[in-house]
């Protein structure tokens, strides 16, 4: 009997333990640990920041979901690594310290035969001083990187909406939150549903709205742009991102590296060096992810996390990590298997795989600050790698050492993205996209770096539709419910 | 058409992008035309997904 342990209950671990313990039957474990107690449906989230949906609509209950699904489930977090055992026992194994479940605080080691990391990012606010700290959020902005944080944004949201409808006209500044983060995706979505409630509530001539961002040109989405056939040509991303912003009275300040957060105010550097300040009454700025911070050990108790894990936190896997310049990066630096180099019963999944450079080009200011999108692992990318893994992984436990790994590279693969403004069935809007592939390949598609008969995107209802048709089908099959294998990723 | 003029002002960063007409935004709304687009995006989506997995 073999064990696998999935860090982590997100969209990629719980892909990978659900579709694992349904390959493997009863002759095999399959461990789940996550801090968590609910799933959470997060591209969701934005509908509850603007109080369209609730906390209870976006999660549910994680463990009557694992029993039904034979899965083990340790509500805890993972510390510490030993791929390798320890000076008592060869048995490679995780220590967690538990969360919930009556136990919170107790450590465990729990001994697995192959581990999946899909522990997701760990939200670095701390990484701004003023986002927030290293216990999360801070005092002066908000976020809908959890479902608690979208509830609190919702609220924050509607104070705002009461003052202007007492005449006090109200800023809103919607972004990235440091000059290394990804998810403008989300950020993009949640100004343009803020801007659909101000709308509804009668006061969006009192409402100005300002985008901040990291994005060297608008509509870069940390994946460089993309390219869409409209009206004859292959149109550039950013014409679709500043017609967007243009049509519906949004402000747009890009290359900006947020470095300070105050009451009412945030600090930026931009990409040519200079400074500026912007102040606010409302801000919801996503805060830049690192990994969480696990440690590995050797079995002689030696530290080798700079072995395992890159300095960004993230865990290393079958990456080129020698790509060096933009000019030398290719497609196939980006991985394949997301086993890891060193341990070969150590997979990635989702967010927690290193990639092994940006997708946007890297861009700096005068003064050297870093200011670009670092590549979003988040969504349909992280369900097909975690289903990859899990593939991977049941066959090397049924068909020995020499299984064939399972592909899922990111160079290979495309993702479908809807944005969507609204909740109603008629008054939504929708920008929805879908790009093929999702890290561009210039060897394959000189020029534009994708296939534009599949890289395409429109606003409208229909888009909002396939929205609401997302949410229901993601966490109808994230439930187990009948026919849940044959909903895709 | 009001709404450009509300919004778009001259050499600011707005006026160098294109944007949509009435006639663009109608058919955004257009219950009809926006349900074969509906048919339309699913099947173009079902062939990206179709190609990632």
């Amino acid at each position: 009997m073999a064990r696998v342990v999935v860090l982590g209950g997100g969209v990629a671990g719980h892909t990978a333990a659900t579709f694992a313990a349904d390959w493997l039957g009863k002759e095999h474990e399959v461990v789940v640990v996550t801090p968590n107690a609910k799933w959470n449906w997060i591209p969701s989230n934005i509908w509850v920041g603007v109080g369209e949906m609730t906390k209870e609509e976006v999660t549910f209950d994680l463990d009557p979901v694992y029993q039904k699904a034979g899965i083990t489930y340790k509500q805890a977090k993972a510390l510490t690594l030993n791929p390798e055992g320890n000076a008592s026992s060869d048995k490679p194994f995780v220590t967690i310290e538990y969360t919930g479940q009556g136990k919170v605080g107790k450590t465990e080691e729990v001994s697995y035969d192959y581990l999946i990391n899909a522990t997701g990012p760990k939200l670095n606010f701390a990484a701004t001083p003023g986002l927030g700290d290293a216990n999360g959020l801070g005092e002066f902005t908000v976020s809908v990187c959890t479902a608690d944080h979208a509830v609190h944004a919702s609220h924050e949201l509607h104070k705002c909406i009461d003052k202007m409808k007492k005449g006090e006209r109200q800023k809103f500044l919607i972004g990235t939150g440091h000059g290394m983060c990804t998810c403008q995706g989300a950020a993009f979505e949640y100004i343009f549903n803020i801007e659909h409630e101000l709308r509804k509530a009668g006061v969006r001539d009192m409402a100005d709205l300002q985008w901040i961002s990291n994005e060297s040109f608008l509509g870069d989405f940390g994946i460089g742009g993309l390219h869409m056939k409209r009206g004859g040509y292959a149109a550039s991303s950013r014409l679709f991102a500043e017609s967007l912003y243009s049509e519906r009275g949004v402000k747009w300040l890009i290359g900006a590296h947020v470095n300070k957060v105050e009451k009412g105010k945030v600090s930026y550097e931009l990409l040519d060096g200079s400074m500026g300040e912007q102040e606010f009454d409302f801000a919801m700025l996503i805060p830049p992810f690192a990994g969480v911070g696990l440690k590995a050990f050797d079995k002689a108790g030696e530290d080798i996390t700079a072995t395992v894990f890159a300095p960004n936190g993230f865990m290393k896997v079958d990456a080129n990590y020698a790509a060096g310049a933009y000019e030398n990066w290719k497609a196939s630096d980006w991985p394949k298997t997301y086993q890891n180099p060193t341990y070969k019963n150590l997979f990635a999944a989702g967010i927690a795989f290193a990639p092994p450079h940006p997708i946007s080009k890297p861009m700096s200011s005068p003064n050297g600050t870093q200011i670009f999108p670092t590549p979003p692992r988040t969504g349909m990318p992280s369900g097909i790698i975690g289903k990859a893994v899990a593939h991977s992984v049941c066959d090397l436990i049924k068909k020995g050492s020499g299984a064939h790994l399972h592909h899922a590279s990111m160079a290979e693969m495309g993702a479908a993205c809807v944005a969507s403004a609204g909740k109603g069935l008629f008054d939504g809007s929708a920008a929805a996209l879908t790009v093929y592939p999702v890290v561009p390949d210039f060897e394959k598609y000189p020029g534009i770096g994708r296939d534009l008969d599949y890289t395409f995107g429109e606003i409208g209802l229909a888009g909002h539709w396939i929205k609401h048709i997302l949410h229901h089908m993601f966490i109808y099959k994230a439930k187990l419910n009948p026919g849940w294998t044959l909903i895709p990723e | 058409m009001k709404e450009i003029e509300k919004y778009v002002k001259p050499y600011d960063a707005s006026f160098t992008t294109m944007v949509p007409t009435s006639f663009v935004k109608f058919f955004r709304t257009c219950k009809i035309w926006q349900f074969i687009r509906f048919i339309i995006i699913n099947i173009k989506m079902l062939i990206v997904v179709r190609k990632s997995h």
